[in-house]
């Protein structure tokens, strides 16, 4: 038994899923495969991505935002444009035709934020398919206005009130879903994360970001960037940009994950950042850094940022972490909300809170910068969903 | 000594309840364990807690997490194990858990431990095939059980089948764990062609929540797998240890009809 696509990254990767849902990976992973070299399929894939969703996404120059921090010249890949207003969008529609192909008529998804979740209501309401997602009730609160938006998109938002109630629980609940239905369900995986052949499906229908990036920042400034910026969460919205960039030695690839409460007080998901609680470990069916306790049970999280509120990360990230293609560091709650507000002023766009977890970054290290040299920051989804939050941790802080 | 599980097999169709270390705590639990092998279990299997339970519906889920919040560890469910051999149980004793603890403890530290204990076998529901050589070059002498699912191509139970040790788990419906109201359809032809590449003994597992089910059952398969009906039914007496001896009777009443 042998799977058609290397199943690893490295020590990372893997298929641990029960037995029963092995066929369907299997299923999935030739339904992938065969897609790759059909005309047909790549014809209507890139035809959506252009007529549905948008692409290519605008490069915008963030010229006040440079000018504010006074060091390195500051580019947005702006997947905050697409439409539903995120990355997510790419791979949910990528994987919505693979289950045309494969002749499924039901999706279930689970959801963070909820931007994945109402992509895949998008996907299935373009396509046809039944929908159904599973979300955290701790992040239903929180992303109220996602949650609208996937019912109004006819899909069903399930509730989730086990364990920590968030991301990762939506997880366990849309896997016993699947594996109760497998037979005509699709489980449309929102990040590069999960059993084979998962993250590559995930990279690949993302890597669009990275490749229009690379083409149009050489058309823009006629040379790569210094250094190309993104949060992990799972790390679907980084891992589709670095793929435009990870054969570029010289491009310095930096991961941004939740630092929440700072990685001293225990509550955070950061993965790579907090060596006593993480280690390499399986959950969601991959091997993978986890966020863990000594005896092996997965911790709790926290994040502003419902999406990078997790504690796994995807294996490849693992993998470019531990040969030291990328580095990952982390960005606090305050520090991410602070990024928000900046971002607001200089440059008239409300970013995603995930994505204010990079902006963080690029406050942090443009100043240290040239003014010769180039950061491109992949803005992976708009903040309409985080104004509650925003409104809410305001009042906290005046 | 002769293999524990083997000789469990000598009768079938044998009743192999799955009980959790831990729930309602610690002690109890290890009374029921007791208790149930001592009134008409051949098997158990013990159950190690996990955080984030995928194969398991929501009284496994609810159970494992009442043990973990009262502290249960590997370290203690092994100690746990070793206290119910002590009290003279002979069956064989089945470590089921998920991978990632087992791997927190260290995987061959695990299996020497749980093998010192008393332990005869593991089964690992996210371990595939696929993954399971690195558990196999630590397991040693005992079995890895292996899984099969209605959904298993014939290809995959040919391979899975053929490399089989101690007893074949048969998942009876597409699904998580938990009782339905009726035997799946078809069982009969999904355990015959299990058979058609294996000796060794197939329990079914997976919905049978009554003994009429599990009789209906033992007249196909050569085990009964009884898990969500097992701590419901315990969980939710006042006494677990009384209701424990009359669940597993019952079961075994019924089986040996």
């Amino acid at each position: 038994m042998s799977t058609l696509l290397n199943p690893k990254f490295g020590k990372y990767g893997g298929q641990f899923v029960p037995e029963t849902l092995m066929p369907a990976l299997i299923e999935l992973e030739e339904a992938f495969v065969a897609s790759r070299t059909d005309a047909e399929f790549q014809k209507e894939f890139n035809k959506l991505m252009a007529s549905f969703v948008g692409r290519p996404t605008p490069l915008t120059y963030a010229k006040r935002l440079s000018e504010k921090l006074g060091g390195a010249q500051i580019y947005l890949k702006r997947e905050d444009l697409a439409h539903t207003g995120a990355h997510k969008i790419n791979n949910a529609l990528g994987q919505a035709l693979l289950v045309k192909r494969m002749g499924k008529k039901r999706i279930v998804a689970e959801t963070g934020a909820g931007q994945h979740g109402v992509a895949s209501a998008t996907a299935a309401a373009l396509l046809g398919l039944e929908c159904v997602v599973y979300m955290g009730s701790v992040d239903i609160a929180r992303q109220e206005p996602n949650v609208f938006r996937m019912k109004l998109l006819g899909a069903e938002v399930k509730p989730v009130n086990s364990g920590t109630k968030t991301l990762k629980d939506a997880i366990n609940e849309a896997i016993r879903d699947w594996v109760t239905n497998v037979r005509d369900t699709h489980y449309l995986l929102g990040s590069a994360l999960g059993p084979h052949p998962y993250p590559t499906i995930v990279r690949e229908f993302q890597s669009v970001i990275g490749t229009e990036a690379r083409e149009q920042i050489l058309l823009e400034v006629g040379r790569l960037p210094d250094t190309v910026i993104a949060c992990v969460g799972g790390g679907s919205n980084a891992i589709g940009v670095f793929s435009g960039f990870v054969d570029d030695g010289d491009v310095e690839l930096i991961g941004v994950e939740a630092g929440g409460s700072g990685i001293d007080s225990g509550k955070h998901a950061a993965r790579f950042g907090d060596a006593t609680k993480a280690k390499v470990g399986v959950i969601h069916g991959t091997r993978t850094y986890v966020l863990q306790d000594a005896d092996g049970q997965i911790a709790e999280t926290h994040s502003v940022s419902a999406g990078l509120d997790y504690a796994a990360v995807g294996p490849e990230h693992a993998m470019l972490r531990d040969n030291e293609r990328a580095f990952y560091t982390s960005a606090t709650d305050e520090e991410a909300l602070s990024a928000f507000h900046t971002l607001c002023h200089t440059e008239g766009i409300i970013p995603a809170l995930e994505s204010s977890h990079a902006i963080a970054e690029v406050i942090k290290r443009a100043s240290t910068m040239r003014k010769d040299q180039i950061v491109l920051v992949n803005l992976s989804g708009r903040g309409d969903k985080d104004l509650n939050t925003v409104i809410n941790e305001t009042a906290k802080n005046l | 000594m002769t293999n524990r599980i083997e000789q469990a097999f000598k009768n079938r169709p044998i009743f192999m309840p799955y009980f959790p270390l831990g729930y309602p705590n610690l002690e109890i639990s290890i009374d029921v364990i007791e208790a149930l092998a001592k009134n008409g279990a051949d098997l158990i299997e013990v159950g190690l807690s996990f955080s984030d339970p995928l194969a398991d519906g929501p009284v496994i889920q609810q159970a494992t997490q009442v043990a973990l919040e009262n502290g249960i560890t590997i370290q203690k469910a092994l100690a746990a194990v070793k206290e119910i051999r002590k009290r003279g149980v002979e069956i064989p004793l089945i470590l089921m858990g998920y991978y990632n603890p087992m791997l927190a403890y260290g995987l061959e530290q695990f299996v020497r431990d749980a093998q010192e204990a008393g332990a005869d076998g593991f089964i690992v529901p996210d371990l595939p095939a696929e993954e399971s050589s690195e558990f196999e070059n630590a397991v040693g002498d005992l079995p890895l059980i292996r899984m099969l699912a209605p959904t298993s191509s014939s290809e995959r139970m040919e391979k899975i089948a053929r490399k089989a040790k101690g007893f074949i788990y048969l998942v009876s419906v597409t699904g998580i764990t938990g009782e339905r109201k009726t035997i799946a359809d078809g069982l009969s032809d999904l355990i015959a062609s299990v058979r058609e590449h294996t000796s060794v003994p197939v329990c079914v597992g997976f919905g049978i929540g009554t003994p009429e089910q599990a009789k209906e059952v033992g007249a196909m398969a050569d085990g009964v797998i009884v898990g969500t009906a097992c701590v419901r039914t315990i969980g939710s007496s006042e006494n677990p240890v009384e209701t424990a001896k009359e669940f597993a009777g019952q079961f075994r009443g019924a089986l040996s009809k």
